[in-house]
């Protein structure tokens, strides 16, 4: 333990140590506590740690290999660079939320044992609803109840799945899971893709991040959907569901985007269709595909932070949203597109620019186990991710329509902070080798061939001119698209609809029968059964009491209490006793 | 220079300079394309030319067109107000 110490524990402690703290002093332990972090992940070494007995269960806190340091690594930078984004926020308790989430994910991270996973995992849910209960605002309140809700039900299946996976088993150490058809694989399974939003269970990522506050919602885009990743990497290897599920929702990510209006509810979608790769990657399962998975999630949680503080810096500086109230914010936001655009083009996957290097090992180790329909829905994805994020918001947020709004740059420490994201999106794209080395398996892939560098040319630059043919069948729209939150919140109402008119009506129709005719029927039956007791049960009765009266009466009448009249009655007995024994003698 | 940039981007007086770099550059990825070295492909379409570029545009056509048939035909698109 002693040449041990836990990077998500310096965040938990840290949280601990911010309500005490004010002004510059604040901000610099704001910084002060990642750059630790980071150090401390620079400093693990491969090993157990923290393990112990603990109510006959036995924990390792710290799992510390390659897969692991690689989401820490990119955890770290990621908690850095979101704290720099957010320093100028006032409110201590947004900040304490921020640290015990980030701690908690890195909790999962480097969880040994179902136990640390499982409790990690449920204060990420609470601390990462706090991130969107802080606007204080009314949607943003009842869309974080959602998203707890749903949340909480998703740490219901997986403490269910890992009760009967120890029941099962006999082992609560976290680790691949074998399909042995029993419910705990299944519920373990749903538990891990409800976190990685995946379709169906996908709408409480867009519904509820696009709330957030400005600065939560660069936290929200990083963990959350990247530790589901991580955990189905470590549990799911292989699995050929995840391959479709995948590639669908790389798609479905795509063709929402093309719908939306909020600016960051569009790059939310992407979220989820970014993922897809990596739960496509993980379905794989090959070494190559889960290096994909892994590189592309470090990759994403750098870009998609990007992206997101381009979208925060101008909802922090417009106080709007919808692509359809903004335009034309270039001429005074130039430094804001030009990172924005570095983001857009790392998402996108040009060459030099950190998602070329991570998402074609995904599709290369699709194409290598010959998934070849898998490959095509990959990259229309791709064409899409480019189509959206790299033009149509940019195109409705920072050009096209003048919206009238002369807003100034962010924030210096937004800018820096998007600056510092930038510099990584290109520096991995430059030299992927760095990247590379971290991954969990030997890398045996060269991104930067010729065919390579035409091809995603060809399918981004020719995407971008469909683009500017049929921009006017792009328009944004004043709508909002229904989703499968669809089902929780107005299938509530169906449900009530149901519970309120058929069923109460029903309940009516039942009830009205009763008072009609059974109740009525009850009553005749119960008047017929009174006259039967009144009139035959109790004669019965009052005659055998009036006969034992009677009787009584009589034999109390023979009672003279006269001795020769007793005397006169046992000899007569007597004499009859006699004269029957003798009859039956003689007779 | 980021500004200069940026503005370029934005600025509507350049717009017939910007489709011609914006021609020129597909042209010249068209015609790299043609150029390298395909030997390593894994499906029959590696091994085409100019592929790439066709199936970028056609999935970001279909994509527009598909998509916005399912919000309006499907009735995914709905007022902003329908959950309130």
């Amino acid at each position: 333990m002693t040449d041990w110490l836990h990077p998500g524990l310096l965040f938990v402690v840290g949280a601990l140590v911010i309500p005490l703290l004010k002004g510059r002093l604040l901000q610099g332990w704001l910084l002060l506590v990642p750059l630790l972090a980071i150090a401390d992940v620079a400093a693990l070494s491969p090993g157990n740690f923290g393990s112990f007995e603990f109510i006959g269960v036995h924990l390792v806190i710290g799992k510390v290999d390659k897969l692991s340091l690689v989401f820490a690594w990119v955890f770290t930078i990621a908690a850095f660079i979101g704290c720099l984004y957010g320093l100028h926020v006032r409110s201590a308790a947004q900040h304490v939320a921020t640290f015990l989430y980030v701690g908690s994910a890195l909790g999962v991270v480097f969880a040994g044992d179902w136990f640390t996973l499982l409790v990690s995992w449920e204060i990420m849910a609470f601390a990462s609803a706090y991130l969107i209960f802080a606007t204080r605002l009314g949607p943003a309140v009842r869309a974080g109840m959602r998203y707890l809700m749903v949340h909480i039900t998703g740490g219901v299946l997986l403490f269910g799945g890992i009760v009967l996976h120890g029941l099962e088993t006999g082992s609560f150490l976290f680790g691949p899971l074998e399909n042995s058809g029993g419910l705990a694989y299944t519920l373990i399974l749903v538990s891990f893709m409800l976190n990685a939003a995946v379709p169906p269970l996908n709408a409480w990522l867009t519904d509820a991040y696009p709330e957030a506050t400005v600065t939560g919602a660069v936290f929200l885009s990083a963990f959350t959907t990247k530790t589901a990743v991580y955990v189905l990497i470590r549990a799911y290897p292989g699995t050929e569901v995840l391959i479709w599920l995948g590639a669908a929702m790389a798609l479905y990510g795509v063709i929402y985007a093309v719908l939306e209006n909020d600016c960051r509810r569009l790059l939310a979608y992407h979220i989820v269709s970014q993922v897809g790769y990596m739960v496509a990657g993980v379905g794989i399962g090959t070494e190559m595909a889960l290096n994909g998975s892994a590189s592309h999630a470090f990759a994403h949680i750098i870009y998609k932070g990007l992206l997101f503080m381009g979208a925060g810096a101008v909802i922090h500086m417009t106080g709007r949203r919808k692509l359809t109230e903004l335009g034309g914010l270039y001429r005074t936001m130039p430094w804001t597109v030009a990172l924005y655009m570095i983001g857009a083009f790392a998402i996108s996957a040009f060459p030099f620019f950190s998602g070329f290097v991570s998402k074609s090992m995904v599709i290369a180790a699709a194409a290598g186990d010959h998934h070849a329909t898998v490959v095509l829905m990959l990259t229309i994805a791709s064409s899409g991710t480019f189509l959206h994020t790299g033009l149509k918001l940019p195109y409705y947020m920072f050009f096209g329509k003048d919206c009238g709004l002369r807003p100034e740059e962010p924030p210096l420490n937004m800018l820096l902070a998007m600056g510092i994201a930038a510099i990584l999106c290109i520096g991995i794209g430059v030299l992927p080798g760095v990247l590379y080395e971290l991954l969990p398996y030997p890398v045996d892939y060269e991104p930067y061939t010729g065919a390579h560098i035409t091809a995603s040319l060809g399918i981004l630059m020719f995407t971008a001119l469909g683009f500017f043919l049929f921009l006017k069948f792009l328009d944004p729209e004043r709508t909002i698209s229904l989703d499968t939150d669809w089902v929780y919140r107005r299938g509530v109402r169906v449900f009530l609809w149901v519970a309120e008119k058929p069923v109460a009506r029903w309940e009516a129709a039942v009830s009205a029968l009763s008072d009609t005719v059974i109740l009525r029927s009850l009553h005749a039956t119960a008047r017929e059964s009174l006259k039967v007791d009144l009139n035959i049960v109790d004669a019965v009765v009052n005659g055998v009491a009036r006969t034992a009266l009677i009787t009584g009466a009589i034999a109390r009448r023979m009672q003279t209490g006269v001795v020769t009249h007793y005397a006169g009655a046992m000899i007569g007995g007597v004499l009859a006793c006699v004269a029957l024994y003798v009859l039956l003698s003689f007779g | 220079m980021i500004k200069r940039i940026v503005h370029f981007f934005g600025d509507s007086e350049k717009s017939r300079l910007r489709w011609r770099l914006f021609i020129l550059s597909l042209a010249a990825i068209v015609i790299a394309d043609f150029l390298v070295n395909r030997d390593h492909g894994e499906f029959f379409w590696d091994s085409l030319p100019g592929w790439s570029a066709g199936f970028g545009f056609v999935s970001c056509v279909a994509i527009i067109f598909v998509s916005k048939f399912f919000g309006h035909q499907g009735r995914i698109m709905r007022d902003e107000d329908y959950y309130d």
